[in-house]
C-alpha cells in the first residue's frame, strides 16, 4: 500500500496504538492480523478507514458552519444542543441502542445506506466483556 | 462469544480490519494472482427518442478470461419510471442500485410521487464520491418524469454527465460510434430500437468481454417495455447429448409408507381489521 499517501492522511490525529492486541485472551492473532508491526498499528490499512470514521463528524461540522452562515449562530447552537440531548438516550454500552431520536433529528431514518446493511451491530457474532466495556465507557479502565 | 479486547461496539458498515491481512496474503499467491472480483465487462447504451428513453445491454459477465453467467441482467430496476444500466464490478452495480432503489421508494412512499431522475443522480454521486472510486460501478441512468425524458451517466468517482446518447463498459468505443452515425433527435420508437441493437452488436462483435444476448429495456410516459433478450446470439451451443436418465434406471430395493396421522388440536379464527 502507498504508506507515504496514507501517512499524509493522519496529519491532525494521534492514534492510540495498541491498547489491546486484536487476538483473543489479548495475544497478538497471527493468523487474522498478521505479525506484529507499528507500522500496521499506526497507519491506515486502507485509503477510505480514516474518511469513513471521521465521515459523518466531518459532514456534521460543513452543515453546522453553513446553517451558521446562513441563519446565524443560535442556529447551529440549538441543533447540537438536541443531538447532545438524543445522544445520552442509550443502553449500556454491551447492549444495542436504536437511536431512534438521535436518527430522526438527522434525517437518517428515512435513508438506506450502507452502515445499515453491513455489519449490523445486532446481529453481530462477538459481544464484548459487559465489565470491561462500562469501565471502558465510565473512563476507568 | 465475550471477548475482553472489545472496548466499543464496531461501527456499523464497512469493516477494514482484514485490510492488513489482505495486503500480506496478495505477495504469498504465485505470480500475485489473488481471486478476481466478477467483472461486467460490458457494452451499455441509451438514447433518448422522441416519447423516451431506450435501454440497451450485453448479457455476458466474465470473471478474468472465464464467462461467468451467460445471461447476466445488467439493467436494474430502480423505480417504475426509472432503470439503469451497470458496467464495472458486477456485486458494486447491483449493490448500489439496490440501495438507490430502496431510498427511492422510501422517498416516493412518503410524498406520493414518482422520483425524478436527478434525484437518483444525485443520490449515486453523494454516494460514489463518498466512496472515492472504490465502489467500481458505471452506470447509465435513464427515466421519464414530470419534466421530461433523461438520461444520465454516473462514473466510480462520481462524474455526472447528461447526454442525449450514451455508450458505456469495454465495447463502449465500438457501441458510441454506432451511435454517433445513426442519432438524431427525436427519433421514432423502432428505429431507436434498432439503434441501440445495432450499437450493443458492434460491441458484442469488436469486444471480448461483451456478448451472448441483447437486453432492451424501453421507458415513456405510459409504462416500461423490458424485453429480455431482444435478440438472442446466432452462436448459441445447442446441446446434442441428453443428460437426464429415464424413470426406471435406478432400481428399487424396498418401499415403505408410513402415513403422517394430523389431528386438530386447537383452531382460532382471527378477524382482519379491514376498516
Amino acid at each position: 500500500m502507498n504508506s507515504r499517501g496514507l501517512r499524509s492522511q493522519l496529519k491532525d490525529s494521534v492514534p492510540v496504538a495498541g491498547l489491546c492486541p486484536q487476538g483473543a485472551y489479548g495475544v497478538q492473532d497471527s493468523l487474522r492480523s498478521g505479525f506484529t508491526s507499528i507500522k500496521n498499528e499506526l497507519l491506515p490499512s486502507h485509503p477510505l478507514e480514516l474518511s469513513e470514521k471521521n465521515f459523518r463528524l466531518n459532514q456534521d461540522k460543513m452543515n453546522f458552519s453553513t446553517l451558521r452562515n446562513i441563519q446565524g449562530l443560535h442556529a447551529p447552537l440549538k441543533l447540537q444542543m438536541e443531538y447532545r440531548a438524543a445522544r445520552q438516550i442509550q443502553r449500556l454500552p454491551f447492549l444495542p441502542s436504536s437511536n431512534l431520536a438521535l436518527d430522526t433529528l438527522r434525517g437518517s431514518d428515512e435513508s438506506i445506506g450502507f452502515e445499515d446493511i453491513l455489519c449490523d451491530p445486532t446481529q453481530s457474532e462477538v459481544i464484548g466483556e459487559p465489565h470491561t466495556m462500562v469501565e471502558y465507557k465510565l473512563g476507568l479502565l | 462469544m465475550a471477548l475482553s479486547t472489545v472496548l466499543e461496539t464496531p461501527e456499523a458498515g464497512f469493516n477494514f480490519d482484514n485490510t492488513a491481512r489482505n495486503a500480506a496474503l496478495e505477495g504469498l499467491f504465485d505470480g500475485g494472482q489473488t481471486p478476481k472480483p466478477l467483472k461486467t465487462g460490458t457494452t451499455i447504451a441509451g438514447v433518448v427518442f422522441k416519447d423516451g428513453v431506450v435501454l440497451g445491454a450485453d448479457t455476458r459477465a466474465t470473471s478474468s478470461d472465464v464467462v461467468a453467467d451467460k445471461m447476466c441482467a445488467k439493467i436494474h430496476y430502480i423505480s417504475p419510471n426509472i432503470y439503469c444500466c451497470g458496467a464495472g464490478t458486477a456485486a458494486d452495480t447491483e449493490k448500489t442500485t439496490d440501495i438507490l432503489s430502496s431510498n427511492l421508494s422510501i422517498f416516493s412512499l412518503n410524498s406520493g410521487r414518482n422520483p425524478r431522475v436527478v434525484m437518483a443522480v444525485n443520490i449515486l454521486q453523494d454516494m460514489l464520491y463518498r466512496y472515492h472510486g472504490q465502489i467500481g460501478a458505471n452506470l447509465i441512468l435513464g427515466g421519464v418524469d414530470c419534466t421530461g425524458n433523461h438520461l444520465y451517466t454516473v462514473g466510480p468517482y462520481g462524474s455526472v454527465n447528461k447526454v442525449p446518447y450514451l455508450a458505456m463498459g469495454s465495447g463502449d468505443l465500438a457501441a458510441l460510434g454506432i451511435l454517433e452515425d445513426g442519432f438524431k433527435h427525436d427519433l421514432e420508437l423502432e428505429k431507436a430500437k434498432e439503434l441501440v441493437r445495432d450499437a450493443i452488436h458492434a460491441g458484442i462483435m469488436s469486444d471480448l468481454g461483451s456478448g451472448n444476448n441483447i437486453d432492451i429495456c424501453v421507458i415513456t410516459k405510459k409504462g416500461v417495455d423490458y424485453i429480455r433478450p431482444y435478440k438472442e446470439s446466432e452462436y448459441k451451443d445447442a446441446r446434442k447429448m441428453n443428460y437426464k436418465y429415464r424413470p426406471g434406471t435406478t432400481a428399487i430395493l424396498t418401499e415403505k409408507v408410513v402415513p403422517l396421522k394430523l389431528e386438530v388440536v386447537q383452531e382460532t379464527v382471527q378477524k382482519m381489521d379491514t376498516a
